[in-house]
């Protein structure tokens, strides 16, 4: 029952990244990836972990999407983007990313289903712990992974500070440098 | 119970869909959109992790990990559209293969 909700849920990912990597518009690239989210929540679901797959889908298909959507709505320009997009990406330009992808997948494949018996009958023998619960979690992070909250937070701001920096306009900067100089 | 390889199968599928979409595509935007795929299929091994840990006590660094690895994504999407309208406004699209030069 499990392994059927498993195989149809990883199915549902690698075409929908799939669609999402070779669509030409933006917007349907974006609809795509948050189906992509979505199914990847319930693989955590699958897994057990909750916490996780709500995270997942607060934070990645709900801000992290949104942030995208109101980029392009800011850049995009409809037909002429699109006649431009269809002319930086088709079929006959993607050739050598599409050979050296399927080489690295191959790798991939063999590395994983074709090891050495011994490591591999430790792999599946492997007993499954019990479910993770928020608390054990919240108990962890701010015990011994306190620096770590303490260096993602640190992180959050320094983005926002550079976020803010870039995006400025800029006429801004420029008036704002004169106004240092003088 | 899931085969653990099953799922490190779909994760590096998906990570290898995510370097496809980095090396072909060359608008600003679709690159982004691929490293958040590719760090999708790190989050999946990290999660699969701490569920297949052989300890007799669950351990919850595998999501610790998640967490951070979502932090880190916010704040490279947040640093990564700024960008994409910083270029939008200097060069009016947005083909990277256009951005030869240190300076204009």
């Amino acid at each position: 029952m499990l392994d059927t909700v498993f195989i149809i849920t990883a199915a549902i990912i690698l075409i929908s990244a799939l669609l999402t990597i070779t669509a030409h518009n933006v917007v349907h690239a974006l609809l795509y990836l948050v189906v992509t989210m979505l199914a990847v929540s319930l693989i955590f679901f699958i897994l057990g972990a909750s916490f996780a797959a709500a995270l997942q889908i607060i934070v990645y298909a709900g801000a992290i999407m949104v942030l995208f959507i109101f980029v392009t709505m800011m850049l995009h320009q409809g037909e002429k983007s699109l006649a431009q997009e269809r002319h930086l990406f088709h079929f006959s330009t993607s050739i050598t990313a599409l050979v050296l992808s399927s080489i690295l997948f191959c790798e991939l494949t063999f590395i994983l289903f074709l090891t050495p018996a011994d490591a591999s009958t430790n792999m599946v023998t492997a007993q499954s712990s019990p479910f993770i619960t928020v608390k054990q979690i919240g108990v962890q992070l701010y015990g011994p992974y306190s620096l770590l909250v303490v260096i993602s937070a640190l992180m959050l701001l320094s983005a926002l500070i550079t976020a803010i920096h870039i995006s400025k306009s800029p006429a801004t900067i420029e008036t704002n440098t004169e106004g240092n100089n003088l | 119970m899931i085969p653990i390889s099953w799922i490190l199968f779909l994760s590096l599928s998906l990570f290898t869909i995510g370097i496809f979409g980095v090396l072909a595509r060359r608008n600003l935007l679709f690159v982004l959109i691929s490293l958040e795929l590719m760090l999708n299929a790190v989050v999946i091994v990290f999660i699969a992790a701490s569920r297949y840990h052989s300890a007799s006590m669950a351990n919850s660094d595998g999501q610790i990990m998640y967490l951070l690895v979502l932090a880190l994504a916010a704040s490279e999407i947040a640093v990564g559209l700024s960008l994409v309208i910083h270029m939008y406004r200097q060069h009016h699209h947005l083909d990277i293969d256009k951005l030869n030069k240190l300076r204009d």
